[in-house]
């Protein structure tokens, strides 16, 4: 019997990766949530506009590292954040000027629009591609972990250890950061409120006079923040690829659609649904069981529930189960 | 003035003809990698040499009284067999005489039964290194001088062995290559006395690997050995490892040992260790050399001997035909790349080529040592690889 051994293995392999992994979904989740909700359609491009703002903000952040502008034991690229969101800004309101405009203005059905997205999605992807490459790139620095696997160990004299990156710590403060400015700018300001309003009912906001263009770029706006502090917070925890960008679309949004789509909640909610249901359900529970099995009944086999490789089935599993059951999601959004 | 038309024609004619002759013989070679997706990182400095081979026959001027070879580059996006086939049609299409590629097993595979096959093309893959595309019904026109996983299999149980590892866990990117190669090294490892605790697949280019490695941990074992790819999940799972403390070290097959894994990793990854196919000796000094003075890639980078004599092969054969014709020129490639015959090393190939013209024999040896065996695939000389101080050393040649 080991019951601290058996959290601690718990902590390490499952909640602290689980919870930093869930808050980028939930981060990226929200941004999708968003535009589905003020714009009306599914944003396709919502991966490689999270690519882009990361390497805006990496482009800065080797101009810093160049320069001897370091943040101590954080990452510089916390310093360069502002500079890939506003980066991230300019390309979005431009892409809403260029495109998307013409189609709202069309009256385009959602479906025309998702499309539409799909090609910026392409375009973007070949942007980010023919700006800093295919490749891994490296821009995290200062002080790797908050506490380091090796060091844990030789503290507590215990058998497991438990690591805390610093990238998993930032990511889920930026998270609680950013969830919170967001409900206090949708709940408590009059440009938050009129975009609520205008979700709700266009024409009722229409006619109470309120700006649909101004709503529409400051949605625009904060969708490009959220973006660029998602796809840099999963730059730091794992890598900066642009191929990973493109694949995370299909988390993010499984995460938006299982919170329900257009709800902020929601959205929060999900990322950490699908976060832990790939991590926790696939996980091996041999060593844990053995540290809380009496001596001698420790497990032979893995205990593993299903193999790693469904770990993709197991949130769109969630998925279907919850559109059966709950259309609109698990915190009423709008139905898909 | 009829008469001073009929000449003007006829003159038009013969220049015509003239011209044809002197440039009219082109070979097209194409080169079929996956330029974008797992092994992108790889591609390039690939492509590059088998480009350069075929520059430095097209200078020669000695490749069937003066041929002009040029290049025809496509992608195959190294697991979309879709893409791989479409554009390996294209190059068909295009009227190629022989395919260099593909790269990653999978698309070769699906090149060769629905392209190559029933169109009679000859295929020269410099990386796929698939068991399964050894017993493949190719008729005789699929070979590679990439040696089969079946053999890496060996080699690596033979590392682990001398290295005193009795039990490793074990994970494979989830298609073709990783397959066959997780399947020789447990089958060769296990039959050495090893332990293999946990056998499972990851998937490449996914977001988060955490619970892969949640599941690998849990087994336990004295080593990881991760039979991906250095560009996508094969380094996510080495990340999330050293993350969490689960292992140290790692085992590192073929597909991920390049410059780009040091890189990524950082100086946690020293130690680590592998194989990859590869030569040492003259062939691949001379190479280095060669493509340094080319351009600036690097010559030492994964598969990049090979292609060079993929490239190298389908010239010589041709020469030693006479003919850019599939049907007649692959008959030549195994005479070409085997002994008896005078050793070619990289940068003779203009020398080659006159041999063969005199009717003379070669024994291609090339930048990768090409010995082809059984189906036409290389016999395979890998070369054991250390990381120290964030550097791919070779340790010692198996």
């Amino acid at each position: 019997m080991d019951p601290l051994n058996a959290l601690i293995a718990v902590s390490n392999y499952v909640l602290i990766p689980g919870i930093a992994y869930g808050s980028q979904l939930a981060l990226g989740a929200l941004g999708v949530t968003l535009i589905y909700g003020i714009l009306r359609f599914s944003n396709f491009a919502h991966g490689d506009t999270m690519a882009f703002g990361a390497m805006v903000t990496i482009l800065v952040t080797w101009w810093m590292q160049g320069h001897g502008i370091h943040l101590g034991v954080l990452p510089t690229a916390l310093l360069a954040l502002p500079f890939g969101i506003l980066g991230t800004m300019a390309l979005l309101l431009a892409t809403d000027r260029v495109v998307y405009r013409f189609y709202r203005e069309q009256k385009a059905k959602p479906v025309i629009m998702v499309i539409v997205s799909l090609g910026v999605m392409f375009i973007m992807n070949g942007i980010v591609r023919f700006i800093i490459g295919v490749d891994d790139q490296q821009f995290a620095d200062g002080e790797r972990f908050i506490i380091s696997a090796r060091d844990f160990k030789a503290w507590t004299g215990l058998e497991e250890g438990l690591s805390i990156r610093t990238s998993q710590g930032i990511t889920f403060i930026a998270t609680i950061v950013s969830v919170a400015l967001l409900f206090w700018f949708l709940n408590k300001t009059r440009t938050g409120k009129s975009m609520r309003a205008y979700s709700d009912n266009e024409d009722l906001a229409l006619l109470s006079g309120i700006n649909p263009e101004r709503v529409v770029m400051i949605t625009w706006l904060i969708v490009a923040a959220l973006c660029t502090v998602a796809g840099v917070l999963y730059g730091l925890d794992k890598t900066f690829k642009p191929f990973t960008y493109f694949q995370l679309l299909l988390p993010i949004f499984a995460a938006a659609i299982v919170g329900g789509l257009g709800n902020p909640l929601g959205a929060i909610a999900g990322g950490f649904v699908i976060a832990f249901s790939e991590v926790a359900v696939t996980y091996a529970w041999k060593k844990v069981l053995g540290y809380l099995a009496p001596g001698g009944w420790e497990p032979e086999g893995l205990v593993q529930l299903i193999s790693t490789d469904y770990k993709f089935a197991v949130s769109f599993a969630i998925l279907l189960i919850v559109l059966l059951f709950k259309p609109t999601g698990l915190f009423k959004g709008k139905s898909v | 003035m009829k008469k001073l038309l009929m000449a003007t024609a006829a003159t038009a004619l013969m220049t015509g003809s003239a011209f044809a002759a002197a440039h009219g013989k082109e070979v097209k070679l194409g080169v079929l990698f996956g330029f974008t997706g797992p092994i992108e990182s790889l591609t390039g400095p690939m492509a590059a040499g088998a480009e350069l081979a075929m520059k430095e026959v097209t200078d020669s001027g000695l490749l069937l009284d003066g041929a002009k070879v040029t290049s025809m580059r496509a992608d195959t996006g190294c697991i979309d067999n879709g893409l791989a086939t479409s554009n390996a049609e294209k190059m068909i299409a295009e009227g190629v005489n022989g395919i260099i590629g593909g790269d990653c097993s999978g698309v070769t595979g699906a090149v060769l039964q629905n392209v190559a096959i029933p169109n009679g093309m000859v295929m020269i893959s410099p990386s796929a290194t698939s068991p399964g595309l050894s017993t493949v019904e190719d008729k005789d026109l699929f070979f590679r001088t990439a040696p089969s996983d079946a053999r890496e299999g060996q080699v690596m149980t033979d590392i682990l062995m001398d290295r005193g590892i009795k039990s490793i866990a074990l994970t494979y990117t989830n298609n073709d290559y990783g397959k066959g190669l997780a399947d020789a090294i447990k089958t060769n490892f296990e039959a050495a006395g090893g332990k293999v605790t946990i056998y499972a697949s990851h998937e490449d280019g996914k977001a988060d690997y955490s619970a892969e490695v949640g599941a690998l941990a849990a087994a336990g074992g004295d080593l990881l050995v991760v039979a991906g790819y250095l560009d996508q999940g094969g380094a996510g799972i080495i990340k999330a490892a050293l993350d969490a403390g689960a292992w140290e070290t790692f085992g590192l097959p073929g597909g991920m040992i390049g410059e780009n894994l040091p890189k990524t990793i950082g100086p946690d990854l020293d130690g680590s260790f592998g194989q990859i196919a590869g030569s040492a000796g003259d062939g691949v000094d001379k190479f280095v050399e060669l493509m340094k003075a080319a351009n600036d890639f690097d010559a030492t980078s994964p598969y990049t001997p090979e292609s060079y004599d993929a490239a190298a092969l389908f010239m010589l054969a041709m020469q030693a035909a006479n003919s850019t014709d599939p049907a007649v020129y692959g008959a030549k490639i195994m005479e070409v790349a085997n002994a008896p015959g005078e050793k070619i090393l990289p940068g003779e190939l203009g020398k080659a080529l006159e041999i063969l013209k005199a009717g003379g024999d070669i024994d291609y040896v090339g930048a990768s040592a090409v010995e082809l065996i059984g189906p036409g695939e290389s016999a395979g000389t890998y070369r054991e690889i250390e990381v120290k101080d964030g550097k791919n050393e070779t340790v010692r040649m198996r």
